[in-house]
């Protein structure tokens, strides 16, 4: 059985920034998105939708790759790295 | 508003590389980085080729904390159900002074932050900047939440994603087209498993590409590298392949699938995987390399897009301090001529075309091209698995001779029209 992705985003290091690096405008990916490419890019598996259909991040897992960004053709995420001394702290890589 | 000679956004491998030089010839510099130390947001495959940076800063590699040497190269390509893998060993790989190791960067980074700071650079940790500061049309500094650094030259070294230097204006933003997503596990294994895994020498490492059905048929490949008691295991995947597929295979599935893969699982039994990371790579070529120079600010490393994927090598941290060692040079001498303008600092695209750097990406322009031919990933790393099954496969049958079996399925796999033109746009590489 591989291991599940949650379990290994679990071996990470985060540091929690108190804000979301990344904001998606949802009106963007209801009216202009087509491919919904940031579900399947995203190594972390971060993003799905809620019960209301709107595209959500994870962001708190995020391993800062920006994968997502640059697939985002209908440009719908603000996505900065995160602030100060937080996110992913590789030890090993 | 706060001033220093020089600012070098970005602790990773190019930022250092200019700061040990600056610092080392008695400059005020000061490094930013986001991370809690360096090499905390870094990712590599990876291996470091040394052998090009021998002459930059002679006196650090001899004591870098590198992993192991590479006296192995593997690659595999992958059929279903089958696979052929091919063994290059020489000992001139690891002879005297080797010519690569594999490496760590949260090791190799942080180390080398520590040699800056004992040549009496100030490297910030923790220290994201917001955004590179500029006055008609000049860079003057940066900003990093409230505060306000000035600096004579900003060194832009900010990693792959550009999101200060596109802000700014200095260099586009990074297009799908010409970015990969690298990502890997780290799993742990004694040593001596590693040595006996992969038939090594005490110390001694080797690195393994697969090419084939592991990425789908998408640009890319699986790599493995073993580091002291560890490997890396992960995969490279363009950006532009993975997302103009439309059958929703999710990036981290592929390598959880490669993971299982029967020649895959043997190499990595009794492992403990301790880390999982991923890092955009800068695939682009010499055609993306943006303005390396202007009024007050010069970039380099993975900002510059200084990164070659030939396939079964792959570089780029090389370039990194090797930019790194020539942005020094370039300061230095516009500190000289009290002139860090554009023309001041016109001497750092010069000193990178004279070097292997820009040379060796220009040589490799077309590289790039080349590799958007999905037969690359699919039909020849299949092809040459089932071209040696055949050979070596014996059943009741009576057999055709050795020439005839290899013969026909040359015939049918590598002299058509579409393999015919492949060989036709190689010889641009």
């Amino acid at each position: 059985m591989p291991m599940k992705i949650d379990a290994k985003l679990g071996l990470d290091v985060f540091k929690l920034d108190k804000e979301p690096h990344i904001v998606i405008d949802t009106e963007i990916c209801k009216t202009v998105c087509t491919d919904e490419a940031c579900v399947y890019v995203c190594p972390a598996d971060l993003y799905e939708k809620d019960d209301q259909g709107r595209m959500t991040v994870n962001w708190e897992g995020c391993l800062e790759c920006g994968t997502c960004l640059i697939c985002c053709d209908p440009r719908a995420l603000t996505w900065k790295y995160p602030s100060g001394p937080f996110g992913v702290q590789y030890r090993m890589s | 508003m706060e001033s220093v000679e020089c600012i070098v956004v970005g602790g990773g491998l190019a930022g250092l590389s200019a700061a040990y030089g600056l610092a080392e010839a008695g400059m005020e510099v000061m490094v930013l980085e986001r991370g809690d130390y360096s090499g905390a947001k870094n990712v590599t495959g990876g291996r470091l080729y040394v052998k090009p940076i021998r002459g930059f800063y002679p006196e650090l590699w001899d004591e870098a904390p590198f992993e192991r040497p590479v006296a192995r190269e593997l690659v595999t390509m992958m059929a279903d159900g089958a696979h052929t893998t091919i063994e290059i060993a020489s000992d001139r790989f690891t002879a005297g002074k080797p010519q690569s190791y594999t490496i760590v960067r949260a090791k190799l980074d942080r180390w080398l932050a520590e040699k800056v700071t004992e040549k009496g650079a100030m490297v910030v940790p923790n220290m994201k900047v917001d955004e590179l500061l500029r006055k008609d049309g000049r860079v003057i500094g940066i900003r990093a939440g409230d505060d306000e650094i000035g600096a004579n030259v900003v060194i832009v070294a900010e990693g792959v994603l550009r999101l200060l230097s596109s802000a700014a204006g200095l260099a586009g933003e990074p297009r799908a087209k010409h970015h990969a997503l690298g990502y890997k596990e780290i799993i742990e294994l004694p040593a001596g498993v590693i040595e006996d895994r992969w038939r090594l020498n005490p110390g001694e490492g080797a690195a393994q590409f697969f090419m084939g059905e592991c990425t789908r048929g998408m640009m890319g490949g699986g790599f493995l590298y073993t580091n002291k008691d560890s490997i890396s295991l992960g995969m490279v995947v363009g950006m532009e392949a993975m997302r103009s597929r439309r059958d929703g295979t999710e990036s981290w599935r592929l390598l959880d699938e490669f993971k299982e893969l029967p020649q895959i699982r043997p190499l990595v039994a009794g492992g403990t995987v301790a880390e999982y990371s991923a890092h955009t790579v800068p695939e682009g070529g010499v055609s993306q390399v943006p303005r390396l120079a202007g009024d007050g600010y010069l970039v380099a490393g993975d900002t510059a897009g200084l990164s070659l994927n030939a396939l079964v090598t792959v570089r780029g941290m090389d370039f990194a301090i090797a930019s790194g060692y020539f942005a020094a040079e370039a300061v230095k001498k516009a500190k000289a001529a009290g002139d860090s303008s554009a023309a001041g600092l016109a001497g750092y695209e010069a000193s990178l075309r004279d070097s292997f750097v820009l040379k060796d990406l220009e040589t490799a322009r077309e590289i790039p091209n080349f590799m958007e031919n999905p037969r690359l990933f699919t039909h020849y790393p299949k092809a040459v698995s089932q071209l040696l099954e055949s050979i070596y496969t014996i059943d009741e049958r009576p057999q055709a001779g050795l020439v005839k079996k290899a013969w026909k399925g040359a015939r049918r796999d590598f002299l058509n029209v579409a393999t015919v033109k492949d060989a036709w746009s190689m010889r641009k590489i």
